[in-house]
């Protein structure tokens, strides 16, 4: 046990006070400022699990790439993948200035240890699903992510800006790649259509459970870390999205969605909270094969890790021995 | 979408562009195939990236092709719609992507003779050729800057990336050779300053690997035997199976727009 003085404690509780204000004042936390542990975890929580669910989702998407229908649509699809590729080492990245490497993290994520969203567990059956992804899961993320460049940790917050910016590209290829879809023949507009209505469900659970069951919230949400609430984000999403149904001609995927005049927002179907439960606990379709690919992947790699240390180790020994026989 | 289609009766200029897309379209695929797979995910980007360039090299010869076709064939016709044996790139373009080794050295080989070969095509006397290869040069030379340090490093590692690398030199050297061969409808455009003298390009290719990979005592050596066939249509066993997984979605379902 540690023992800590009544100096020490005065100190801390100076600094926690000044933590407090600054959370007040709207600034940012800094990585070199002072900070309760428990912030400093949850921010780690959040953000690697937003850096995991980019890799994770780099393989449903990535099914795709190799049978894209058209050049164009391949070099769109590369570009998305790669674009969230970029968006994990970000975010690994901004994650490690919280005193965390990013091998640490990625062992949590292969132990199970960490979480990633559940969206990913879900299989990609046909080309549809790659449209829809991009319409409904970055656009279910970018209402989560918008809100986040508020967050009040500085280095999460400016990562934010920078995702949303491509977030929102992701999400207008695939909206033109429903509606393409929708607007092509009938074989092509029922594609679309079991996409809807597959990815529509698990893209509302992206925003978590409702805000009365959500483990973390409250705290998250006094740090300003979270900023909006899950059940005010789900209801921004499902209000923006149902006219993108409209216009892409396609049937609701949900019969309880309709417009509620006295809310001034559309009302809809309860979702299926034991589905969700099973997903993030690791009973989705997929959670197994995505974990196995994971480690696969950085088992395969593993002697190429260890020829680069293994090649800079003897860069260096030279050195050192260029410098010992010049001295000699 | 392509309902016959025979090689041997087009225009020398097709056929030439014709082939470089291919080549270009068919290394992407192989190149695409790392992207959640690659031993770090600063490779992930890196190689989706060269993929990427090599797709927009295929996109714009394919266009151009179809255009010289008078056709009206799109670039995805010619893409999607031939089979294994209308395909005309070299083979080593079609080669599975093996293991980081293999990847790896393929391209260091395919760079040096991009940057040796594109350096001669930027001054073709066909303006589109020579617009596209201006854009391409740019790209080479940074695979190349990017290949040549991941040789050095794989070569002089461990034990067992040395080992590696020596398998993917061996497995490689007998598909080089053809890069440097020239079919009839190239040498004809070579007469009106269109294509390059491929023949000419292997001496300095030698030179330059031989030399390359000496630093790191590892030996290219003399391949007696040469594999060819891409020009003709006549691929490995593998070009068939990448083309069932590329063209399947045009293939199901006919005359859709996507």
């Amino acid at each position: 046990m540690q023992v800590i003085n009544k100096d020490e404690q005065l100190a801390m509780a100076e600094e926690l006070a000044k933590f407090e204000q600054k959370i007040a004042d709207e600034q940012k936390i800094e990585p070199g400022d002072w900070m309760p542990e428990a912030y400093r975890k949850n921010v780690i929580r959040q953000m690697s699990q937003h850096a995991h669910s980019e890799i994770i989702g780099m393989q449903p998407e990535g099914n795709w790439i190799t049978r894209a229908p058209s050049l164009r649509r391949k070099a769109i699809l590369l570009s998305k993948v790669q674009d969230e590729a970029g968006h994990g080492l970000y975010l690994y990245s901004s994650t490690e200035t919280l005193g965390i490497s990013r091998s640490q993290m990625i062992e949590a994520l292969q132990s199970g240890e960490a979480k990633y969203a559940q969206i990913f567990n879900y299989p990609t059956l046909t080309w549809a699903d790659v449209g829809a992804i991009g319409w409904l899961v970055d656009g279910a993320a970018i209402v989560n992510q918008i809100s986040l460049q508020r967050t009040s940790y500085g280095p999460y917050a400016r990562a934010m800006v920078r995702i949303c910016k491509e977030e929102s590209f992701h999400q207008r290829q695939g909206y033109e790649a429903m509606y393409a879809l929708s607007h092509g023949t009938p074989v092509q507009k029922q594609m679309a259509q079991d996409a809807l209505d597959r990815v529509w469900w698990p893209s509302l659970m992206m925003f978590g459970p409702h805000d009365s069951e959500s483990a973390h919230s409250s705290q998250s949400m006094a740090w300003k870390i979270k900023r909006m609430s899950n059940d005010y984000l789900r209801q921004k999403f499902i209000d923006q999205t149902v006219p993108q149904i409209e216009v892409l001609g396609l049937a609701m995927p949900d019969p309880d969605i309709k417009w509620n005049e006295e809310r001034g927002h559309y009302d809809s179907g309860e979702i299926n909270w034991q589905e969700f439960k099973e997903v993030i606990n690791g009973s989705g379709p997929c959670n197994f094969q995505r974990i196995k690919h994971h480690k696969a992947a950085h088992q395969d790699g593993e002697w190429v890790r260890e020829a680069v240390r293994s090649y800079k180790q003897k860069q260096v020994n030279k050195e050192i021995n260029k410098q010992n026989e010049t001295a000699a | 979408m392509i309902n016959s289609f025979s090689i041997e009766q087009q225009s020398p200029l097709f056929r030439f562009v014709l082939g470089l897309a291919d080549d270009s379209v068919v290394l992407s695929h192989r190149l695409s195939e790392w992207c959640s797979n690659a031993p770090y995910l600063e490779e992930d980007i890196a190689l989706s990236n060269v993929a990427l360039d090599y797709i927009g090299r295929a996109r714009m010869l394919y266009q151009y092709a179809a255009e010289i076709e008078g056709k009206e064939h799109t670039e995805d016709d010619l893409a999607y719609w031939r089979n294994e044996r209308e395909f005309t790139n070299l083979l080593i373009h079609e080669l599975p992507k093996g293991d980081f080794a293999f990847t790896m050295m393929r391209q260091f080989f395919l760079d040096v003779f991009y940057h040796f070969y594109l350096e001669k095509l930027v001054d073709s006397k066909d303006e589109t050729v020579a617009a596209i290869a201006a854009k391409a040069i740019k790209e080479t030379r940074y695979h190349l800057k990017r290949s040549e340090p991941w040789i050095r490093q794989l070569s002089e590692g461990t034990e067992e990336s040395r080992a590696r690398i020596l398998r993917a030199v061996d497995e490689l050297k007998d598909f080089v050779g053809e890069l440097f061969e020239m079919p009839p409808w190239e040498a004809e455009l070579l007469a009106e300053g269109i294509s390059v003298d491929r023949s000419s390009l292997q001496k300095p290719w030698d030179d330059y690997v031989q030399k390359f990979l000496a630093v790191s005592d590892v030996d290219f050596g003399d391949s007696q035997l040469q594999i060819r066939g891409g020009r003709n249509g006549i691929h490995t066993e593998h070009l068939g199976h990448m083309l069932c997984e590329m063209q399947y979605l045009q293939r199901c379902y006919p005359t859709m727009q996507w």
